[in-house]
């Protein structure tokens, strides 16, 4: 489904990503691990456009996102959750899912898609007026996933979903990966919690300082003594 | 008393006309964090249009008033021309700071073409009647009607846009690339076209100033905008800039603060006091009377 092929990335002198090659497959769940300023987010980046590549290629479905406008990648079904959450603070929550169906025309489909994600995040539906910037972290998370999901994406971007929330919801955040993952939605999930996000994927990436050091499936790398070492801390 | 409601009602009249301006400033630089120095120059452009358009309007038998249409349409116009031209590409290359003197620079660059075009020159000129002279009589006072269409007309405005800001398509965006423009594209918002949207309807929000203004001081001359946009500059900072009805809130609170003054305490003051109210807004409220001063970007 996504194919990143010799991809390099710079920030002015810094060069951030120095020839990445990966692979999501369709209905796959696929991990980016690695250690703080590897490179994670700015790959994630990259993809959607938010930052110029140097070199490389992305392509997704056959269609290179590096010819396509930054805001017309959304309608290639690839939705993206970023680090941080950026919900609109100012917004109320309503607002905000409206936000994510914002290239969606057929109102009955916007409908839908809101009863979809009240579904899943049944804490989103009990606060629709409340401003996105009151609201907890674990449940702008929720919000900042459920804006992503009102497009009815193929693949989603998840940047550190669990950054800063609770050890139970993480679980809870989790869970909710799982799920999407076993409604056939492609993930790829950049994580600091490497434990959990191995235990869920089906196959990783291990990211250092712009390079990609090891791939292979989730469980290999589960029991890998240097990515227990390094990531695992154990 | 009647002095009281006549201070009152022009305060309210000069407030309208700056909060139709502020709004220009405020709404541009919530979007692309800049002031648009040239904004103010948007009014001379608006009152131009107005004189050679409204003989047009007349003698095809309409009423002049009607001329503003052409005068907004002209207004935004000049607005996205500024952006596409000046403003993106710099923004694209430079700093704050080149930005900004960007804007000052357009300022100065309208105003010099305004007087190299022959049909405007150097001399003011003067502009007709755009509205029947006389007025309402409320409670003792008249009421004439300038200044009840300016407020009407201003009030109107300010709730249509409110209410496109909240409740259309076009207008959240606006409200999403100015609190966060990378959530915003990710959304599916090209932020190119907001902004060109948000530059053509603050200009064109400075053509109804133009016309209001115009008509109570029916002179017109290239520097017109200088002045009138300073303080509309003011009112935005007052109210907090970047926010829709900070702008709103401060236009009118400095227009009455130069209509008391002028009536109760000098007329040659009214400026020195409107600056005051600035400072001591912003000595209390760093941010502007609506905004907020920590956790969210202005
Ligand atoms: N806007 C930027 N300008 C300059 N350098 C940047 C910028 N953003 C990231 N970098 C640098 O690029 C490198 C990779 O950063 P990135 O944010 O992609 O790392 P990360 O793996 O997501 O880290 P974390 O786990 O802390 O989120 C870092 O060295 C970082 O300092
Ligand atoms: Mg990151």
């Amino acid at each position: 489904m996504l194919k990143i092929d010799d991809l390099h990335v710079s920030y002015g002198a810094v060069r951030a990503i120095k020839g990445i090659s990966l692979e999501v497959n369709d209905g796959e769940l696929v991990s980016l691990i690695g250690a703080n300023g590897a490179g994670k987010t700015t790959t994630l980046h990259t993809i959607s456009g938010l930052v110029p590549a140097q070199s490389g290629s992305i392509i997704l479905d056959g269609k290179d996102l590096r010819k396509t406008a930054p805001e017309r990648i959304i309608e290639l079904g690839l939705a993206h959750v970023p680090e941080g959450r950026h919900v609109f603070a100012r917004m109320t929550v309503e607002e905000n899912l409206l936000m994510g169906a914002y290239i969606v025309r057929d109102k009955a489909r916007v409908r839908r898609q809101l009863e979809m994600v009240y579904g899943h995040f049944p804490r989103l539906a009990e606060r629709t007026r409340q401003l996105a910037g009151t609201l907890s972290g674990g449940e702008q998370q929720m919000l900042a996933m459920g804006r992503a999901l009102m497009t009815a994406p193929r693949m989603l971007l998840l940047d550190e979903p669990s950054m800063g929330l609770s050890p139970l919801l993480v679980k809870e955040i989790f869970s909710m990966i799982k799920g999407l993952h076993a409604d056939g939605i492609t993930i790829l999930l950049v994580e600091q919690n490497a434990k959990m996000a191995l235990a869920i994927s089906d196959r990783a990436y291990v990211l250092e300082t712009g390079r990609i050091s090891m791939s292979g499936s989730a469980q290999d790398l589960l029991h890998d003594d240097k990515v227990r070492r390094a990531y695992l801390g154990a | 008393m009647g002095e009281f409601l006549q201070t009152l009602f022009v305060g309210l009249r000069l407030g309208s006309v700056y909060a139709l301006i502020a709004l220009g400033y405020t709404m541009v630089y919530g979007i692309v964090r800049l002031i648009n120095f040239a904004h103010g120059d948007f009014i001379m452009v608006g009152g131009y249009t107005l004189i050679f358009t409204v003989p047009l309007m007349t003698a095809a038998g309409m009423p002049a008033w009607l001329a503003v249409v052409i005068a907004i349409a002209v207004c935004a116009l000049v607005g996205v021309l500024v952006e596409l031209i000046a403003y993106r590409p710099v923004r694209r290359k430079g700093t704050n700071m080149t930005a900004l003197i960007t804007a000052v620079a357009m300022s100065l660059f309208l105003e010099n073409l305004a007087q190299a075009i022959p049909a405007i020159g150097p001399n003011p000129i003067i502009a007709g009647q755009f509205f029947a002279s006389g007025g309402f009589r409320v409670a003792g006072v008249t009421l004439d009607y300038i200044t009840t269409y300016t407020i009407v007309v201003s009030a109107v405005v300010m709730l249509l846009l409110y209410v496109f800001t909240q409740k259309t398509k076009m207008g959240r965006a606006m409200r999403c690339v100015s609190e966060d423009k990378s959530a915003a594209i990710l959304m599916g918002i090209s932020v190119n076209k907001t902004v060109l949207s948000t530059f053509a309807i603050g200009s064109g929000l400075s053509a109804i100033a133009a016309l209001m203004y115009v008509a109570q001081y029916p002179k017109v001359y290239t520097t017109m905008g200088s002045l009138l946009g300073l303080k509309a500059f003011v009112a935005a900072v007052a109210g907090g800039i970047g926010i829709v009805p900070g702008a709103m809130l401060g236009g009118v609170v400095i227009g009455l603060v130069e209509s008391f003054t002028t009536s109760y305490i000098n007329s040659s003051l009214t400026d020195t006091f409107v600056f005051l109210i600035l400072i001591i807004v912003l000595l209390i409220k760093p941010a502007g009377i609506l905004g907020k001063n920590v956790g969210e970007k202005v």
